[in-house]
């Protein structure tokens, strides 16, 4: 088949050993002089070392799910520090550098969390339930004798209820009032624009003015202060919105400056796009939330734009 | 843009001066070939009825390609690419004397894979996180559990042994098939899984 005589899946295997032997055996100056001998040997060696190689490197993207795999599951016990709560307080957070903090307004007691930007954090409730805060995230949580209650002051954030009739669970972010009838659904709060969007049971939306709706799994309401829209999303777009979850974002047919809208929520350093026209160019794809530089890679080498860095701007045009 | 039908591409791309580093061809055989593997093994599997020779052509093709870019980059290398491929599959059919009918149907269809529109490329290129992670689902639990510790965890291939409770070398070759089949669903997988393992 080619010049050396052996196979493709052969060449291909011996250049995985090296590969495997360099990243995870001992290595050294003979081991390096080695490769180079058998990379010279043959350019098909050397075509199949480096399309490995480059495919290993970029592999490295993976350590990205490290956060989502090692989560921790702890059972849901009472902390002992923070009796003020007792039925309804924090069993585990990860990381407690990104929690601004908590404070009490009496009565009742109420517990503040916040993440920082592009900081993600779990909120861990004793009765089960759980709120995942995404980047630039503040709630408050209460638990009162009747009903269990958090307001959503600013970011996003991904409920997963534990549902009790008897002490339902609301959420308050601007002027509307979430109920869960059972559920797992994400807030995500712009100023006074909402987005509601509902995975899994039922949420009971209501507003000061107008009359309750319920919204069922894949309804995706948008309140602002002039009315509210409620439409029905598909299911992977459903999910690619929730992406965030695994540390990602996930495009498709996104705008080029919708996308970089969603990266300068979860970065300090912002992207910039010039020109409106360029706004409207169209990109897909998988991108960590905190890869700024691969989207400006992808701007540059497959959409051919312009990319100039000026401190912590980015900028993009023709 | 008028395609070529003829099948020499000796120098008629070529535009850089100087010849390229070794480091350079690697550089831009990751960034302008590899992203294309998808859309090429869909080339050649549509295109040649014996699938067990697809993997060799493929790094034939490689080398080609490779061996022109060492001399200085073609300028279109999505069309390169292609042509290349093109090429080889006619040479194989003249040379093996046997006219696998739907091949040489096919074969005037063919230069359409060049003009696949770029944004189709964003989304290969871009959608690696999400074909790795998959990727590393559809690995035997061994192989996946070996994988997990070495590159995610970054744990050497002793560690990797110790806490697996296996030998170094079944982890090496845990591992080695772990690279292999990442890497081939990284590059070569269509979003319509197949490759059933």
């Amino acid at each position: 088949m080619n010049a050396s005589g052996k196979s493709a899946a052969a060449i291909e295997l011996e250049a995985a050993q090296w590969i495997e032997r360099r990243e995870f055996g001992g290595w050294c100056e003979t081991d390096d002089a080695e490769l180079c001998a058998w990379l010279d040997q043959s350019l098909s060696h050397r075509v199949a070392y480096d399309r490995l190689d480059l495919g290993w490197q970029k592999a490295g993207r993976m350590t990205v799910l490290r956060q989502g795999q090692l989560r921790p599951a702890e059972k849901a016990t009472a902390p002992t520090a923070r009796p003020i709560l007792p039925k309804f307080a924090v069993v585990a957070g990860i990381a407690a550098a990104a929690i601004a903090g908590w404070f009490e307004l009496s009565p009742p007691a109420q517990v503040t969390y916040a993440t920082s930007v592009g900081g993600r954090e779990i909120v861990r409730l004793v009765d089960g339930s759980q709120i995942e805060l995404n980047t630039n995230t503040a709630i408050r949580i209460a638990d009162r004798r009747n009903h269990r209650e958090v307001w959503l002051d600013r970011g996003e954030a991904y409920f997963e209820v534990t549902h009790d009739a008897a002490h339902p669970f609301i959420v308050n972010a601007g002027n509307v009032r979430l109920t869960d009838l059972g559920t797992k659904f994400s807030v995500r709060r712009n100023g006074d624009r909402l987005n509601i969007a509902v995975s899994e049971g039922g949420v009971r939306l209501e507003t000061e003015s107008g009359p309750a709706k319920d919204l069922a799994p894949g309804q995706v309401a948008l309140a602002t202060p002039s009315g509210i829209s409620i439409q029905r999303e598909e299911k992977t777009e459903l999910k690619n919105a929730l992406a965030w979850r695994s540390g990602v974002l996930i495009f498709h047919h996104t705008t080029l400056a919708d996308a970089a809208a969603e990266f300068n929520r979860y970065n300090h350093r912002q992207i910039e796009i010039a020109d409106p026209k360029i706004a409207r160019l169209e990109i897909g794809g998988t991108f960590p939330t905190t890869d700024v530089e691969g989207f400006a890679e992808v701007s540059r080498d497959v959409l051919h734009l312009r990319v100039v860095k000026d401190g912590d701007t980015i900028r993009i045009s023709r | 843009m008028a395609e070529r039908t003829d099948i020499h591409l000796e120098g008629t791309d070529s535009v850089t001066e100087t010849t390229p580093t070794l480091a350079e061809v690697k550089a831009w055989f990751g960034r302008e070939i590899l992203p294309l593997e998808a859309s090429l093994m869909q080339y050649l599997e549509h295109n040649w009825r014996n699938t067990s020779d697809i993997a060799d052509l493929r790094q034939e093709i490689y080398v080609q390609v490779y061996q022109a870019a060492l001399q200085g980059f073609p300028e279109k290398p999505r069309q390169y690419l292609f042509t290349t491929a093109r090429n080889l599959l006619i040479r194989k059919v003249q040379h093996e004397r046997v006219i696998p009918i739907e091949a040489v149907a096919d074969l005037d269809a063919l230069n359409a894979a060049s003009d696949v529109p770029s944004v189709d490329r964003t989304v290969m290129a871009r959608d690696e996180l999400r074909r790795l992670q998959a990727a590393l689902d559809r690995l035997p639990p061994r192989v996946k559990e070996a994988v997990t510790l070495g590159k995610i965890e970054g744990l050497s291939r002793g560690e990797i042994a110790l806490r697996m409770g296996v030998s170094e070398g079944a982890v090496a070759q845990y591992l080695v098939r772990g690279i292999r089949s990442l890497i081939d669903v990284l590059y070569g997988e269509t979003s319509t899984a197949r490759r059933p393992q």
